[in-house]
């Protein structure tokens, strides 16, 4: 007997008399799940977008409006000017270039060390791999907040405490980008190296025309989830420095709630908007690769 | 095309120093910026090193002074609350958004990026607006809290609820991550178990508890371990938030604190140390769980 034979048997036989009143049970149930559908969703939009709005709200008002009791839910007459004055008050630009400078350094640092040592442990057999790629990964999971004592005393006995240096080397490799490279690496198949050294291809070559092109979204993922956290770092260039000198815009930042006495939240939010405007941008247009990149290990 | 690798091949030797001459530069970063540091932490917690560098042999002093520290025990409390909070709110409501959220609809994706995308805003700024909402004055937590008939709650400095908004504030941020993993979880679960279930005419709260669950507790473990090296490892919103006080000092903060404010470098490194442990104890278990999870693909 098939199986649509069977299913025939059991409509047949058993279910057939309770249709009615089961349908009646399967309605009412969708109704309910779609009205609890409905209410999960828009308690999950409140979460997550009031704060959004709540600081753009409160980024264009006026210092009295900052400080009305009950808040205002919207301004008519929005206060660009607060843009300008969070940008004046603290070097504003000063930070956003320490902030280039550090980011692009470092995925630039990055892109040098990592691409060699993917290849390396995806393609090569060598002694020691295993205990290297261990490594690698060990590094993932080091926490900053514990290296930074022995590195911050070894750049203060080189005299280097203030320098821009101190920001950017710590960084550069990526255990996580070896990690993921490596992944995409070996997916390539074997026969198109092999092809590409029978017509003696050197090693550079095969990297640069045959490995890089394939693993172009895996290094674009790359480049995409270094550019955010290293952008976004608090701790590292709080721990690092003493002065104003090389801090990057995080640090910076938390100086606007100080330029007045009193509330400066309109000025506080005004600024925020500006420093995470590179990252909101970035993520508007990639969000699929983004997400990808920082939910890589999670999903693995 | 190289023309010296055209005319001859590599030696023998070459060919072999070649894999190691490709992973040299990572490794002289991770010997220099993650090695050396993991080991001289340990070696600093037996000295005492004062700003100017003289360092002197105390053994276990830093210890005993930690454990007699009356702070320590409320630390290691504080440090212990956190981690609960966020890691039981994390899973639990994760797990919730992640049922709501787990058809490909559209409406669904965009939810998902929209619930995902604090994940990737900068932690000052994600901290500074809920601050803001927080505020006991003018937020809006207070006057949304006054429709309800109740007086105003100081989040940011009652001891009693600082923790609480610190976690709160973390949750928020890595919720949708969390969720997102859970979802990519349940949809990589063979639909022909759900037939079966079907056929049996299971109920879908039984369906859930006997499928689902089974099928994503690895999931939902690995991101517990990963939620609480998260919470051990929590600097910035304590930093930002109440910079310590109020109840707030964990022992992530009072390394900080020690090193950065009161250059007691030697103590500083003693609480590391224990920190190190709790963090080394879990990840190691993380890596159990990861080489699982690999092995089963």
């Amino acid at each position: 007997m098939s199986t649509k034979d069977l299913t025939a048997v059991r409509r047949g036989v058993g279910i057939r008399p309770k249709t009615s009143a089961r349908s009646a049970i399967n309605i009412t149930k969708k109704v309910v799940t779609g009205f609890l559908y409905a209410i999960g969703i828009i308690f999950l939009l409140l979460v997550f977008l009031v704060p959004v709005y709540w600081m753009v709200l409160t980024a264009v008002e006026s210092a009295n409006q900052v400080v009305q009791n009950p808040p205002l839910f919207w301004v008519s007459a929005p206060q660009w000017d607060n843009f300008v004055k969070a940008f004046e008050s603290i070097d504003f630009w000063h930070y956003t270039k320490n902030s280039l400078i550090v980011t692009f350094s470092v995925m630039i640092l990055q892109f040098i060390t990592v691409i060699p040592a993917a290849y390396a442990f995806a393609r090569y057999r060598f002694k020691g791999k295993k205990i290297l790629f261990s490594i690698t990964l060990l590094t993932m999971m080091l926490p900053a907040q514990l290296t930074f004592l022995p590195v911050y005393l070894m750049f203060a006995r080189l005299k280097l405490i203030n320098n821009i240096m101190t920001l950017i080397l710590p960084f550069g490799a990526s255990g996580f980008g070896i990690f993921m490279l490596r992944q995409s690496f070996m997916q390539i198949p074997e026969e198109i190296l092999e092809a590409a050294r029978l017509d003696k291809a050197s090693e550079f070559t095969i990297i640069r025309r045959i490995m890089l092109p394939m693993a172009l979204p895996t290094i674009a993922m790359l480049a995409l989830f270094t550019f955010i956290t290293t952008w976004n770092d608090y701790y590292w260039p709080l721990v690092m420095t003493t002065t104003d000198e090389v801090q990057t815009l995080p640090v910076g930042i938390t100086g606007l709630q100080n330029i007045e006495v009193g509330i400066t939240q309109h000025y506080v939010m005004a600024g925020n908007i500006l420093m995470i405007l590179p990252v909101v941008i970035v993520f508007l247009i990639a969000q699929k690769q983004i997400i990808k990149a920082f939910t890589y290990t999670g999903e693995k | 095309m190289n023309k010296t690798a055209r005319l001859k091949p590599l030696q023998p030797g070459m060919r072999k120093a070649k894999p190691y001459l490709f992973i040299l530069p990572s490794m002289l970063f991770f010997a220099v910026f993650a090695i050396y540091p993991l080991i001289y932490i340990i070696v600093l917690s037996f000295f005492d090193r004062s700003i100017i560098g003289d360092m002197t042999f105390v053994g276990f002093e830093n210890f005993i002074k930690l454990f007699n520290n009356p702070e320590f025990g409320p630390i290691m409390k504080n440090t212990v609350v956190y981690m609960v909070i966020v890691v039981l709110l994390t899973t639990v409501f994760s797990m919730l958004v992640a049922l709501l959220l787990q058809r490909p609809t559209r409406l669904n994706k965009i939810v998902q990026q929209i619930a995902f995308s604090p994940y990737v805003i900068s932690t000052v700024s994600v901290v500074f607006v809920w601050m803001w909402m927080m505020d006991a004055d003018y937020g809006l937590f207070n006057y949304i809290i006054g429709w309800f008939g109740l007086g105003e709650v100081n989040w940011l400095t009652d001891p009693n609820v600082t923790i609480f908004s610190i976690a709160i504030v973390s949750v928020w941020k890595s919720l949708g991550y969390n969720a997102i993993i859970i979802i990519a979880a349940l949809n990589a679960i063979p639909k022909h178990y759900y037939e079966a279930a079907k056929l049996d005419n299971s109920s879908s709260v039984k369906t859930y508890f006997r499928i689902t669950l089974p099928m994503i507790s690895p999931t939902v473990f690995f991101l517990v371990l990963i939620n609480i090296i998260g919470a051990l490892k929590n600097f910035e919103t304590i930093k930002l938030m109440t910079a310590g006080k109020f109840d707030t000092t964990t022992l992530v903060y009072f390394v900080y604190q020690n090193a950065r404010e009161y250059f007691d470098f030697g103590y500083a490194s003693s609480a590391g140390v224990i920190l190190m442990v709790f963090i080394a104890i879990i990840t190691l278990l993380y890596f159990k769980v990861l080489a699982k999870k690999v092995y089963y693909r």
